[in-house]
Order: C-alpha cells, then sequence, then structure tokens
C-alpha cells in the first residue's frame, strides 16, 4: 500500500473513531475491512458523468468539424474563381453574361442574382399576409378540431417533395399563366406562385407561435379597456408579435431562395436579366442544379458553379444574422 | 450494463471502419460514374453480368459526363460514362484516358405540335437556334413566335447538337432544361417551342418528330450517317483497365448487351456502325 493509500487509511479510521459523519452509522464495520482503493475510485455515476459528456463533446466535435469543413470547401472552390481564374469579383456580382465556358470575361452572375432576390422578395411578399391571416385564425378565432385540420394540412404542405411542386407547377401553373398572363408562361411569376405555397407553411406556423407566445394579459386588459376582438388583434396581438412575424418572415425566405427544384422545373432556366415576370429567367440555384454534372472539376466552369454555391452559403448566413438581430432586439 | 455499453461502442467503433475497409479491399468492385443517358444501360448490364459472376460488384451511379470524366481521371471510380468525347473537355487529358464506345443514341429535333412545320433544313434548324428566324412561317409554319427550349450548357446531348448543327456559331441565349423528360413535357405542352432529345425519348405521340433535310429520325438512318445527329456513349479508364473492369466492358461490347439490352434501350450497337467519327467530327467509312 502507498504511502498515500496509509495517509487515507488514518483518516478514515479518525474519522469512524469520532464519529466525524454522523450520518453513516459505523457500528460493526472494522476499519480494517473498508476498501480504500475502492472509495477513491471514481464512482459508477461519476464514470456515467464522463462518459455522457465525453460522448457529447465528440458529437459536437465533429459537428463542427463538419461545419467547418462545408464552409472551407465552398469557399475555396468558390474563391478559387477569383483567385486562380483572376475573375474580378465586381465583374461576376455585376455583370450579366453567363457562359463560363467560354472564358473568365463570361461569368457574370446579376441576373441569377436579381431573379433569386425576386424570387423570394414576391413570394415572402404574397405568402405573409395569407399566413397571418390563417395563424390568427388558428389563434384567435378559432379552437379545438377545426384547428387541429388546419395544422396537419400545413404539415402536409411541408412534407410534400419539391420535385411534386415543380411537376404541378410545370403542369398546372405554367400553362395558366401562359394563357393569363402571356409569354411563355415560364418566368418569376410562375416560380413565385409555387414559391407561395411551398413557404406558406412555414411562415404559417412560426407565426402561430409568435402569436401564442403573446401573453394573455395583454389581450385581457385590451378587452377590459372596451377594445373589440378585432381592435385587440390590430392593435395590440400584431404589434407584440411583430418581431417574431418578422422572424418567421426571413424563415420563409431563406427556404425560398434556397429552393432548386420546383424553381428549376417552373422558371424556364434561361440565364437572362429578367425582363418582365414572365420572361424566362434562372435563379442561382436553378443554374446549380442543372449544370454541375456537366463540368469537370477544377474548370473554369466548374468553379463558377461553386462560386454560386458560396454566394446561397453567404446569403443563407445573411438570413441567419438577420433573425438572431430580430430576436435581440425583441 | 456498463460494460455491455462499453462493448457495444467498442464493436462498432472496430466493425465500422473493417466494414468499409473490407469494401474498398473488394478486387471486384467496379464504380461506373458519368452519363445519366447510359445509366440504365449499364445499370441493367450489371445486373445480368452479375448474375454470371457473383463474386463481381458493379456500383452504377449518374452524375453527368463532365462528372464521369473527372473522376475518372482522378482515378476515384474504375469507369467513367460521357457521352461527349473526353478530348473535347477541357480540363481533362484525354491522352491518359482510354476510349471505350459502347453504343451510338441519335438525337432529334422535336417541336410542339401545332407549329405546322414536319421538316427543316440544316440551315433553318441552326438559323433557328441562333435566333436568325424567329417565327414558324419563316420555315414553312404558322404564324406562331418560336420558343427555342435548349439543353443545359455543357450537357453532352448538346454539345453534339451544337458541333453538329451550329458549327461553332453562338445559339441565342434561351430556356434552358437538363433532362429529356422535362423537355418533351415542356415542348408537348407549349407552342411554339422547338427542342431536341434523345431517340430512346421520343417515342410519344404529343411531340412533333421533325425530320432533317428530309430524312426521318429513324436508327435505320443512323449507320450509314443518312441522319447525322447522333453520338457515341463512352465508357472511359484511366489507362489500362484492372482486370475485372476490362472482363465488364468486354461483356458490354459482347453479344447479348448488344444485341437484347441495346436496342430494348433504343440504342444501337456499335457494331452496327458503318461510320466511325472521331472527336473533331470527321467521318471515316469503317473498313476502307
Amino acid at each position: 500500500m502507498g504511502k498515500k493509500k496509509q495517509d487515507l487509511q488514518k483518516v478514515v479510521e479518525k474519522a469512524i473513531a469520532q464519529q466525524k459523519v454522523p450520518h453513516v452509522k459505523f457500528k460493526g464495520i472494522d476499519p480494517q475491512d473498508i476498501d480504500i482503493a475502492r472509495l477513491t475510485k471514481p464512482s459508477k455515476e461519476t464514470r456515467q458523468e464522463r462518459w455522457g459528456k465525453g460522448l457529447t463533446l465528440l458529437a459536437i466535435g465533429l459537428i463542427g468539424i463538419l461545419i467547418v469543413a462545408i464552409i472551407g470547401f465552398v469557399g475555396l472552390r468558390g474563391l478559387a474563381t477569383f483567385f486562380a481564374d483572376r475573375v474580378n469579383v465586381f465583374h461576376f456580382l455585376f455583370t450579366t453574361d453567363w457562359n463560363p465556358s467560354a472564358g473568365k470575361e463570361h461569368v457574370g452572375a446579376a441576373a441569377m442574382i436579381v431573379t433569386s432576390f425576386a424570387v423570394t422578395l414576391l413570394a415572402a411578399l404574397l405568402a405573409t399576409p395569407f399566413s397571418i391571416a390563417v395563424a390568427l385564425f388558428m389563434t384567435e378565432y378559432e379552437s379545438g378540431r377545426k384547428v387541429r385540420l388546419l395544422q396537419s394540412v400545413m404539415e402536409l404542405l411541408v412534407g410534400i417533395p419539391s420535385v411534386v411542386y415543380g411537376f404541378l407547377g410545370l403542369t398546372v401553373i405554367v400553362p395558366a399563366v401562359r394563357k393569363i398572363f402571356g409569354g411563355t408562361g415560364f418566368g418569376i411569376l410562375t416560380a413565385t406562385l409555387i414559391l407561395f405555397v411551398m413557404v406558406l407553411p412555414t411562415i404559417t406556423s412560426l407565426t402561430v407561435d409568435a402569436f401564442k407566445a403573446v401573453p394573455k394579459e395583454l389581450r385581457k386588459s385590451s378587452a377590459a379597456l372596451g377594445a373589440t376582438q378585432w381592435q385587440t388583434i390590430f392593435h395590440v396581438v400584431l404589434r407584440a408579435a411583430r418581431a417574431r412575424i418578422m422572424t418567421a418572415v426571413i424563415f420563409g425566405m431563406a427556404r425560398a431562395f434556397g429552393e432548386a427544384l420546383a424553381v428549376q422545373m417552373a422558371i424556364g432556366n434561361a440565364v437572362l436579366m429578367p425582363a418582365n415576370l414572365v420572361s424566362p429567367a434562372a435563379t442561382l440555384t436553378s443554374q446549380l442544379t442543372s449544370q454541375m454534372g456537366n463540368t469537370v472539376m477544377g474548370t473554369l466552369p466548374n468553379n463558377a458553379l461553386w462560386s454560386l454555391a458560396l454566394l446561397l452559403l453567404v446569403m443563407s448566413l445573411v438570413f441567419n444574422f438577420l433573425v438572431h438581430l430580430i430576436g435581440k432586439k425583441s | 450494463m456498463r460494460k455491455n455499453n462499453l462493448v457495444k461502442l467498442l464493436a462498432v467503433i472496430v466493425v465500422v471502419p473493417l466494414f468499409l475497409v473490407g469494401c474498398s479491399k473488394n478486387q471486384e468492385k467496379i464504380t461506373i460514374v458519368g452519363s445519366s443517358a447510359l445509366q440504365p444501360l449499364i445499370e441493367q448490364a450489371g445486373n445480368d453480368y452479375h448474375l454470371a459472376h457473383m463474386s463481381s460488384n458493379i456500383v452504377v451511379q449518374g452524375g453527368g459526363s463532365g462528372t464521369g470524366l473527372s473522376q475518372v481521371q482522378a482515378g476515384a471510380v474504375e469507369v467513367g460514362t460521357s457521352d461527349v468525347f473526353a478530348a473535347t473537355q477541357k480540363g481533362i487529358d484525354a491522352a491518359e484516358l482510354k476510349d471505350y464506345p459502347v453504343a451510338v443514341v441519335g438525337i432529334v429535333p422535336i417541336a410542339n405540335k401545332g407549329v405546322g412545320v414536319k421538316d427543316l433544313s440544316t440551315q433553318q434548324l441552326a438559323a433557328i437556334f441562333t435566333g436568325k428566324v424567329k417565327n414558324w412561317r419563316q420555315v414553312g409554319g404558322k404564324n406562331l413566335p418560336i420558343i427555342v427550349i435548349n439543353r443545359s450548357r455543357g450537357s453532352g446531348t448538346r454539345t453534339t447538337f451544337e458541333d453538329l448543327i451550329l458549327s461553332g456559331k453562338e445559339a441565342v441565349n434561351s430556356q434552358e432544361q437538363d433532362s429529356n423528360g422535362t423537355v418533351k413535357k415542356i415542348v408537348s405542352t407549349t407552342p411554339g417551342t422547338i427542342s431536341y432529345i434523345s431517340f430512346p425519348y421520343a417515342n410519344d405521340q404529343n411531340i412533333q418528330k421533325l425530320s432533317l433535310n428530309g430524312v426521318r429520325p429513324d436508327n435505320q438512318n443512323i449507320p450509314a450517317n443518312k441522319w447525322p445527329l447522333w453520338s457515341y456513349e463512352h465508357m472511359y479508364t484511366k489507362g489500362k483497365p484492372n482486370k475485372a473492369t476490362a472482363a465488364f466492358i468486354k461483356y458490354v461490347l459482347g453479344k447479348k448487351v448488344q444485341q437484347d439490352l441495346v436496342p430494348k434501350i433504343g440504342y444501337l450497337s456499335i457494331h452496327e456502325m458503318k461510320v466511325a467519327r472521331d472527336s473533331q467530327n470527321n467521318i471515316t467509312q469503317i473498313g476502307k
């Protein structure tokens, strides 16, 4: 037995002799029988604790590495266009001639950037009033079965794969838009209409949460002051939930901005600066998905596509940042 | 309990890498990546081959011709499939790759049923796709604006079409779609549209196949180059293929696949060709 253990043994014996640990009954225990080795070892619970903590840290570490790797890889590839292929950043952002296989003078993504923002903003603008209406109905006017039914409809809309939305758009909305608004039927308007249905459930469910978070006391005080329900909703509930509704809209916009397949099928995918809402256009995502397989790794056309991906990544970071900013303000 | 969990975790940690290593050590594994046009054929051939050679393990993936060529050049896969010549792709060193053309596929211009045109000359087709002709009236059809649906930039079908029809001229900036199916769907429903798809997709009553210079788009017209719009489906290996890969390529080029599977998918057997075409689009008679 080492010196340390001998010391410990002494401490234990002393403690027992003086009965310094009153809640432990030492009657009948011979100090010689106490297994110091076991007592000084970490208990089962401690080991569980360490295991749990270790596993959690391992998982977090792996995810951290993954995130850094993704951002690093997209960044590295995306920036190669500017550093290795010497494309001017301003040229990339502000000109509209997109034909990277023809050389570095033809790497202008402006048409796609404008289109991506246009469909995103329009879809959000269109969906927000409807979402607020549905959310108000679900939180202020109705409860019980109707709300549960609406909720499951919304969940259903989220669950439909985007290729189905795209196909529906191609078969139903494209001909309808062509008949009503002219053009070929492919364009920003059609894409917006499809995205409207796709972001509606996202914005709605988050807006419902926003209204639910408004304290009951506010509504009751408003009613006590003699306000009608509509006055309460308009002046109190909507105002109190404003920041959270904004967050909901931004989440919806992030979804619309990143949607690829459904948009690709309905927008026509022509890299042209959109002249109007029914002229064919292309978004960042639709170009990425339709061309990635046709380019050779490491060449300018491939790098240029990675630059589009980098732009998408940066934009989604911006959307996240906006959400946090609004969250802090409220 | 504690020990039990530990053992389980250890088992996972040990077994998973072993499994992965085991897979990659498998001598017979052939990974084939690239052209989505060739994917169904190779997949079926791979399944049939597996029935006769149980130890074989053939994994077929799409991803596009560009992916196929860059993956095989990087040595990441055994075979890269492509519907364009490796020599025409920037960033690919064709000298490093060995080319096995395994099938021929025709490409046919298609138009919406209502345009009133059934035949075009090569010049007319070129004029339409370069944006010089903008109305079907100008090529003998109805008074209807022409809507060009092109294929995605760099896709094999588009590259072949532009090389053979536009001969170096720039295509008009237009709508682009990357799949045969979507193109067919759009052309069948949108008035005034014109595009092109590969033969296997063209068996549809809702679209107007266009003949070219009076020649019908037909597999019989391809071998002697009477129908000029066709491309090879290539399998590329990096240098000399290993034994298992060479055996599988031999199987694909063999009677069974070429006589049963290739026509079933709508392609043309490579052995039926009476002419050969190189990456510069020079045509030579075979056997002369």
